[in-house]
């Protein structure tokens, strides 16, 4: 066989464990029950879950709880699909939090807790303005 | 008033540049296709006036919108969008590229610059280049066209009427409103490199369409070696200006926009990155075909792709695609369509030109030696381009769900969750990979071997890079494997490229541009390895332990923030911190504390409240000081165990458009590491405090007492006949009282008055907000001498922060300027290999 075809198989090896790894390392965006059940099964992939913070019926954010030395919070989220769920990050509350209309958080349950790692913020008027007065 | 007209003109500017574009191609067609030479220097001259044409019509439609933005002409939105009144120049010009549109513009105005000069350095080849270079600027220009047919939208043009714009209720009343002031520049983006970054990263976007239009060219042409000559030095020219592009954005999100590191692995970044991988690796393809005619195709792929790559980035970080998977996408302007018909358009062309051209390119059957350095430079653009490909796969993977999406499937596909872990994986290896062939291919590549004289040659470096290696592996107290690999594989690199380079620059220094750019490779290896693989976070809270609130989360979380209260040591590994307080930057240099100056209606000018002490001056009680009122910096003092004293001023802007507060580092440098500091959270001094309830408390002079945790003294009272530069009247009588507070380090002064009008007793508090003290006068009894004070505290100014430690960053950067520096040599070099060709008339 020539080298060089034995270097195409090489080449084409790795394209394919490349595809395979990001197939197996690709997250998801799923629901808190999903994810819930998730880490029933024993299984502690971090995933996304996509929400917003939950209102009170006059807008007000409720279930906010920075911890007392202030260098993370907890939080309550409501899903897609309208469940809610306490979130918690070790990490101090970014300052735009509460101007967020959309969350996306990353990490897993550990019991009946949400631990986000990451936290990936949409403010409305981050990037345009939507009106001139 | 409306300044319609010039609106007129930049819109009529882009009609030209876009027809003079269309007709530029067929001249351009003409000039390569008729079969008389006559004929060909007529029609190519023809080209030559309607480039030159569009290239006038583009520095005129730059002209005029930049005179709207410089002229504040806020009835334009672009104008009012990007920019304001309040910004400085270098910042009015910068507003310029904020916008989609006006990045589109800065791109399509270097490739008019450097259509001159293919125009003016070569003849031979212009006129096919020049077809795909106004087939580019026709697609550039379309871009801004603003023409809407029907339903159809064609561009976003930048010239668009704010009312024309947004549908806002004023303009039902008044149609000719103009609003007072622009919207801004992002604050985020106010910053020296968003005026230097931009251009050069589009100056290395634009760079890459220079190579693959001579590829094309010579596709088409059936001249299948001969643009590999004048193509060469473009393709040295554009990965040099994108390389540096893409690192200023790498330093600039490391200095200023907190991202605790210069890579992010965000989708905009990666988009950059794979075409300059590629470009590398087409380098190194054009090169061995230089030397020995192989790697023709390979380099004809590569060249292809690297331009086609660019097309994909824009499409992916201009379309919306990437949504909110990064984090600085552009905004969506509808002109997905319009890009994905650009990007498919050289996409075909490319391919099918490829295609039917294939059986003809010349190719070598001979078998490659493994001894050959053709092998070992086969290897490394392989590597690159694999390199480039795990980048590109994840990266994709907002372009996969559109995908499923618009063929009526679901698609829940998210990028992985530890970005930095998964391409970290791949990425180090690839690097180990890049940094054996580097050192061992430039071996083969400037002496022939034979197998027997490999080892010989090879077992010096390789016994100076194990000593060297050895020593910083021990230095360093290295344990991990894969990183101790890296450090050894970058040294090698170093090593054996040092070698080559002193050997070469005896006979040519002309020659030596490779082994100066491999060994700047080598360093930014080392420098990516040590100020990422050792990044320290030191600020890890010993404090307390309580952590959350919840108490299903049974981990122990290690918090890397540490809360620092005014004038409150606390220790941080080898430093004692102690914050002293918030400051502003005067706009004479110099920063001034908060609490020393009052607030007025402009947030960039204040009033001195309490003398301050300068280098060289005074300000006096009332002066008027102007600062950079958006930006606060929040000093905190360093103390190093071994006696070295400094201070940081990390900052934060707060900024309710932008959605709060905004945290940008700052570093302290020194040779071997950065310690990197920033505010995590800050109390908003914009937001209006609670005080607690009032309590009295009865003092006398020179009695010490407490005030919120401070030793308070009331040191003096005396009467005033003005109470701040305001004179009293007829009977008044006012006291003034003088207490002073006992920070750590620092005395406060407050001043509250006790006054007595028209037999009415009134009160002015004072406040000061670092140490969390509101005082009043509440009565005075002479009789004892004692008086009332009443006292409202809040929480003492704190900030919450944190700090890290990156080792040997410096080499990243010295390393990134060896490599640009070395391509600078080589692009010398090949260039006057072309410019010799062409005085024999040859090109």
């Amino acid at each position: 066989m020539k080298k060089s075809y034995i270097f195409g198989i090489i080449v084409i090896a790795a394209a394919i464990m490349m595809i395979v790894s990001t197939a197996g390392d690709a997250s998801s965006y799923v629901t808190f029950n999903d994810a819930h059940d998730m880490a029933m099964d024993g299984n502690n992939t971090k995933i996304h879950v996509v929400g917003e913070l939950k209102k009170s019926a006059e807008g007000e954010i409720i279930g906010l709880n920075p911890s007392d030395d202030k260098l993370s919070f907890t939080f309550l989220m409501v899903d897609e699909n309208g469940i809610e769920q306490e979130v918690f990050y070790n990490e101090p509350m970014p300052a735009d939090f509460k101007r967020s209309e959309q969350v996306v958080v990353i990490g897993s349950f550990q019991k009946e807790t949400f631990v986000a790692d990451k936290i990936l913020m949409k403010c409305p008027s981050k990037y345009q303005e939507e009106t001139v007065i | 008033m409306i300044h319609t007209t010039i609106g007129d003109i930049g819109h009529l500017f882009v009609i030209i540049s876009f027809v003079t574009a269309l007709i530029s191609i067929f001249n351009f067609y003409k000039a390569e296709k008729s079969p008389l030479p006559e004929f060909q220097k007529g029609w190519l001259k023809n080209g030559q006036i309607t480039f030159v044409l569009h290239g006038l019509a583009v520095f005129g439609i730059v002209t005029t919108l930049f005179t709207i933005i410089s002229n504040h002409y806020y009835e334009y939105f672009y104008a009012w969008s990007h920019s304001s009144r309040a910004l400085p120049v270098e910042y009015i010009i910068s507003s310029f590229w904020e916008g989609q549109e006006g990045s589109f513009l800065l791109w399509t105005f270097w490739n008019v610059l450097l259509g001159f000069v293919i125009l003016l350095t070569n003849k031979k080849w212009a006129p096919s280049v020049m077809v795909s270079f106004s087939v580019v600027q026709a697609f550039l220009a379309s871009m801004i066209l603003g023409v809407v047919i029907g339903d159809f939208k064609i561009g976003s043009s930048p010239f668009i009427l704010l009312r024309d714009a947004m549908d806002a209720p004023i303009f039902n009343i008044n149609p000719n409103y103009v609003p007072e002031d622009g919207t801004g520049l992002n604050p985020l983006l106010q910053n020296y490199w968003m005026v230097i970054h931009p251009p050069v990263l589009f100056l290395g976007y634009a760079t890459t369409l220079i190579p693959f239009a001579y590829a094309i060219g010579g596709l088409w042409k059936k001249d299948f070696k001969g643009w590999v000559r004048p193509a060469l030095p473009w393709a040295l020219f554009s990965a040099a200006i994108l390389g540096v592009g893409i690192l200023m954005g790498g330093y600039w999100a490391y200095e200023t926009l907190n991202f605790e590191g210069f890579w992010n692995w965000d989708p905009v970044e990666n988009a950059s990155l794979v075409p300059w991988l590629v470009l590398v690796a087409s380098i190194h393809t054009m090169i061995t075909y230089k030397k020995s005619e192989t790697a023709l195709k390979a380099s004809i792929i590569l060249v292809l792709s690297v331009f086609l790559m660019v097309l994909y980035a824009t499409f992916m970080v201009r379309s919306g695609v990437l949504g909110e998977t990064s984090v600085h996408s552009f905004t969506d302007l509808g002109l997905s369509g319009q890009l994905l018909l650009y990007l498919l358009s050289f996409l075909i062309i490319s391919i099918v030109l490829a295609v039917v051209r294939w059986k003809h390119i010349p190719s070598t059957e001979k078998e490659v030696s493994t001894y050959s350095r053709e092998f070992w430079i086969f290897m490394g653009a392989t590597l690159l381009c694999l390199m480039g490909f795990q980048i590109l796969l994840p990266t994709s993977i907002p372009v996969y769900n559109s995908i499923i999406q618009s063929f009526g499937g679901i698609s829940n596909l998210a990028p992985p969750a530890d970005q930095i872990e998964f391409y970290t994986k791949w990425q180090m290896w690839f690097a180990v990979g890049l940094a054996i062939l580097s050192g061992t291919g430039q071996f083969f590549w400037w002496q022939k071997m034979k197998k027997s004289e490999v080892k010989e040659s090879l077992l010096f470096p390789i016994l100076i890079t194990l000593l060297i290696s050895a020593l910083i592996i021990v230095l360093a107290g290295m344990s991990n494997i894969a990183y101790i690999i890296l450090v050894i594989a970058s040294v090698y690199t170093i090593v054996a490229n040092a070698k080559i380079f002193f050997k070469i620059v005896k006979s040519n220094y002309k020659l030596s541009g490779g082994a100066i750019a491999h060994m700047g490779l080598g360093m930014m290896l080392l420098g990516i390895l040590f100020s990422t693989g050792y990044s320290k976070t030191i600020s890890l809270n010993k404090t307390g332990l309580l952590l959350t609130n919840s108490e299903e989360v049974e981990d122990n979380f290690n918090q890397e923030n540490i809360p620092l209260f005014i004038n409150d040591p606390q220790t941080m590994g080898e430093y004692t911190l102690t914050y002293r307080g918030r400051f502003y930057e005067s706009h004479d240099g110099g920063y001034v504390k908060a609490s020393y100056v009052e607030d007025t209606q402009d947030v960039n000018s204040k009033i001195v409240k309490r003398e301050i002490k300068r280098d060289d001056e005074i300000l006096k009680v009332g002066d008027t000081l102007k600062v950079y009122g958006a930006n606060h910096y929040y000093k905190v003092d360093y103390l190093h165990a071994d006696g070295d004293k400094f201070s940081l001023f990390p900052r934060a802007q707060i900024n309710a458009d932008m959605g709060g507060l905004i945290s940008s580092p700052d570093i302290r440098r020194t040779l071997t590491k950065d310690l990197y500091t920033h505010v995590s959270s800050v109390p908003d001094p914009t937001q209006e405090i609670e005080w607690s309830e009032p309590k009295t408390m009865e003092v006398t002079f020179g009695e010490k007492f407490f005030l919120n945790d401070f030793v308070t003294v009331l040191e003096d009272v005396k009467r005033v006949e003005e109470i701040e530069g305001e004179k009293l009247k007829g009977d008044d009588l006012a006291v003034r009282a003088t207490i002073k507070v006992y920070g750590d380090g620092e005395d406060y002064i407050l001043n509250p008055y006790y006054l007595i009008r028209d037999n009415m007793a009134g009160r002015i508090p004072d406040e000061n907000r670092e140490i969390g003290v509101k005082i009043n006068i509440e009565n005075i009894k002479p009789e004892s001498n004692t008086f009332t004070l009443s006292v409202r505290t809040t929480q003492k100014d704190y900030v919450i922060l944190k700090a890290l430690e990156k080792p040997l960053i410096n080499l990243l950067w010295i390393g990134t300027f060896v490599l640009t520096f070395g391509f600078g040599m080589a692009i010398f070099r090949r260039y006057s290999e072309f410019y010799k060709m062409k005085r024999k008339g040859l090109e």
